[in-house]
């Protein structure tokens, strides 16, 4: 095989890993703020139901979570879906991200504070206005740093999708490797990692350039 | 009567922090509070701006009942609709400031006005240049909180209270973060508003300005009002004993 076939080969595992990441953060950051939310609830019982959801994606390994996922319907329910692969890999990613940028979202709230609340309540805002125009903002640019270290860890935990075979850039490096006998198709992946995170470091520190306005 | 506070209690769990306090302020009238620390000086403001709730008593604005006492004994409030209207008759200067750090100056003082009451942006704008001229800092209208000073943050959190246009304004100590330089700038502010009859209720440990700028002195102490009157006879004549004992500190 030569250099470019194999670039190309594996050009379709990049565009899949692209397709794991950017799915998993369209879903995770705004079910993150869901989470979070919930977990402030009056409702005891939800609080509960929260912090139990939180606890179990944090404390198994997404491995785990992914392959409990992708055979649960079958063993558990006798259910057998096609095409069920993808699905489970993406809702598997989403939710435990989610549980992720929960905390992260809800250590921003708590470290606003009680002050801004009060000015805002006496001015005669809103509950939502208060939250959208007087908390958030400010909750974002001290979530920034956090919200970095989890996209690049994402970057990287694509190649999970590994365990349920899902053609990603990572399995298909493995798998050429072996067929060719090659060690290039690592170097590609290793490249094609280090650049797609020098590409995330650099958005997020443009983003947080963005918000150096003030302190 | 602009604010009538009448018969107040308020307890945090097993703590009675306001027993029973009654007062009222009138138009363009300067009334000072001064008194211990946990005297409950604190707690009457938030509880007379909403930021929290009576256990008992009656809050009238303007003559109309804000809040009220069921036959049962329970404090009952109007409705949050209501509620949003008794709010916009009194404006708040916290001790901390409580800027907006992430909005310019301008716009701490432009968006309440525009976000809430709906004015026009030309007219909020016009209004908060105005009255950063009258606080002295007008070149300020663009900065950041944090570029500023203490004394000059506390002159935007006055101004953007008056962007509301209040009937009333709030003070709760409004000097004590502050140095003794950064503090007489905040004075002379709340000063220049007392000669323009803006009604106001000053919570201070400032005794002199208390004395030269109130019409009333009232001094709290344990959850209590134990004497008011006019400031030069608190001061000079306090009949009580336990006012006597409160200012004998400050004649050191």
């Amino acid at each position: 095989m030569t250099l470019s076939t194999m670039l190309s080969t594996m050009s379709v595992g990049m565009l899949r890993t692209c397709g794991i990441f950017a799915l998993t953060l369209l879903g995770s950051l705004p079910l993150g703020m869901i989470v979070a939310l919930l977990r402030k609830s009056r409702f005891s019982v939800v609080r509960g139901i929260i912090r139990v959801y939180i606890s179990v994606m944090r404390g198994t390994p997404l491995m785990l979570q992914l392959l409990v996922w992708y055979f649960g319907p079958y063993y558990l329910f006798d259910l057998s879906i096609r095409g069920w692969r993808f699905p489970a890999l993406i809702l598997g990613f989403i939710l435990n991200y989610a549980a992720y940028f929960a905390e992260i979202y809800r250590g921003g709230i708590e470290s606003i504070s009680v002050g801004q609340y009060e000015a805002a309540e006496v001015l005669g805002y809103s509950k939502s206005q208060t939250f959208l125009r007087i908390i958030l903002p400010q909750v974002v640019k001290t979530i920034m740093p956090s919200v970095t270290n989890e996209v690049i860890t994402l970057v990287k935990d694509t190649s999970l999708a590994f365990t349920l075979a899902y053609q990603e850039v990572f399995s298909l490096s493995k798998q050429i490797s072996a067929s060719q006998t090659s060690f290039m198709p690592f170097v590609i992946a290793g490249v094609f990692y280090f650049v797609a995170n020098y590409v995330v470091a650099f958005v997020m520190e443009r983003i947080e350039k963005s918000m150096d306005y003030y302190r | 009567m602009i604010l009538e506070m009448k018969n107040i209690q308020k307890s945090f769990g097993e703590l009675e922090v306001l027993k029973d306090i009654s007062f009222g302020v009138d138009s363009g009238e300067v009334v000072s509070i001064i008194g211990p620390s946990g005297s409950g000086k604190s707690t009457l403001l938030r509880c007379a701006t909403f930021l929290e709730t009576i256990d008992g008593g009656e809050i009238l604005y303007m003559g109309e009942k804000a809040a009220h006492t069921d036959e049962s004994g329970k404090a009952v409030y109007v409705h949050q609709k209501e509620l949003h209207r008794f709010r916009s008759y009194c404006g708040l200067v916290f001790q901390q400031f409580n800027l907006f750090p992430h909005y310019s100056i301008l716009k701490n003082l432009t968006d309440a006005p525009i976000e809430v009451q709906h004015r026009s942006r030309e007219e909020a704008e016009a209004d908060a240049m105005e009255l950063l001229r009258k606080m002295g800092i007008a070149d300020k209208a663009k900065a950041y909180p944090y570029q500023l000073s203490g004394g000059q943050q506390q002159r935007v959190a006055i101004a953007r209270a008056l962007a509301m246009k209040p009937e009333i304004l709030f003070f709760d100590e409004p000097t004590s973060a502050l140095d003794p330089e950064l503090t007489g700038e905040v004075l002379k502010v709340i000063r220049q508003l007392a000669e323009e009859k803006m009604t106001m209720v000053v919570v201070t440990h400032e005794m002199p300005f208390a004395k030269a700028v109130s019409n009333r002195v009232i001094f709290m102490a344990g959850g209590v009002i134990v004497e008011q009157g006019d400031p030069l006879a608190v001061f000079d004549n306090p009949q009580e004993e336990r006012t006597k004992q409160f200012l004998r500190v400050f004649e050191r």
